[in-house]
């Protein structure tokens, strides 16, 4: 399956896109995600941890995506 | 209640007069503004930019949370995004209450909420010709690595 990942700020820098489209097993989780992206070029220098949303919300490490999600990787915010 | 996140000046008289209501005996006025140093470094302008949709409905369960734990909907907020010059408003929170205590904590609470949780980023402009993505709390991107997983956790 295919799933969106959104980029912002500082991680959309260093990988010189806003979004991308990962080629994923059916059952992938966050975890799987983040490390896929990772090991794009220039993926480490977005941290071990990130925080990451799937569909606008939060989500954790172990949390299933599936094709028609849309997953986002969230730097460190800084609103106010 | 009303949320949004804008890409136009704030106008936070309106958003008190939007709280307006003789219910209300206390109404708290919170304006975030663009400072002129970060960091010993002076500072000429800030981009602010948004995981739009995301900060929408965050930024709008926040203000729910806040409605629901004090017991009002006299609440507005805006956070806006673009390029602000200094001083002007990045976020302003209007909260009012029948009484001063509640208006001030659920102000308190929204700010201390969406400064933790909103999908917003700012790129500060120094007067030098730099610019740099930073934190909240004004770190630098190269330091905040470790924080990352401390708000995970909380969220």
């Amino acid at each position: 399956m295919t799933v969106r990942v959104l980029l912002f700020a500082s991680y959309a820098d260093a990988l010189g896109a806003s979004e991308v489209a990962l080629d994923l097993p059916a059952g992938a989780c966050v975890r799987d995600v983040l490390s896929r992206v990772k090991s794009m070029a220039s993926g480490k220098r977005i941290p071990d941890k990130p925080l990451v949303a799937v569909n606008q919300r939060y989500a954790t490490d172990d949390q299933t995506v599936s094709a028609s999600d849309e997953v986002a990787i969230i730097p460190p915010v800084a609103g106010g | 209640m009303r949320t949004a996140i804008v890409e136009r000046r704030i106008d936070s008289s309106a958003l008190l007069a939007e709280v307006a209501n003789t219910r209300n005996g206390a109404t708290v006025l919170f304006v975030g503004t663009v400072r002129d140093m970060n960091d010993d470094a002076p500072v000429s302008a800030l981009d602010y930019t948004a995981y739009n949709a995301m900060a929408e409905r965050e930024l709008a369960a926040i203000v729910a949370e806040a409605a629901k734990r004090w017991k009002t909907h006299d609440i507005a907020v805006e956070h806006r995004v673009g390029t602000l010059d200094l001083g002007e408003a990045s976020v302003a929170i209007a909260a009012a209450h029948p009484h001063r205590g509640e208006a001030f904590e659920a102000a308190r609470y929204i700010i201390e909420e969406l400064k933790r949780r909103l999908p917003i980023w700012k790129r500060e402009h120094y007067v030098d010709g730099r610019s740099e993505w930073v934190s909240a709390d004004g770190q630098k991107t190269a330091d905040i690595e470790q924080r990352t997983s401390d708000v995970g956790a909380k969220s």
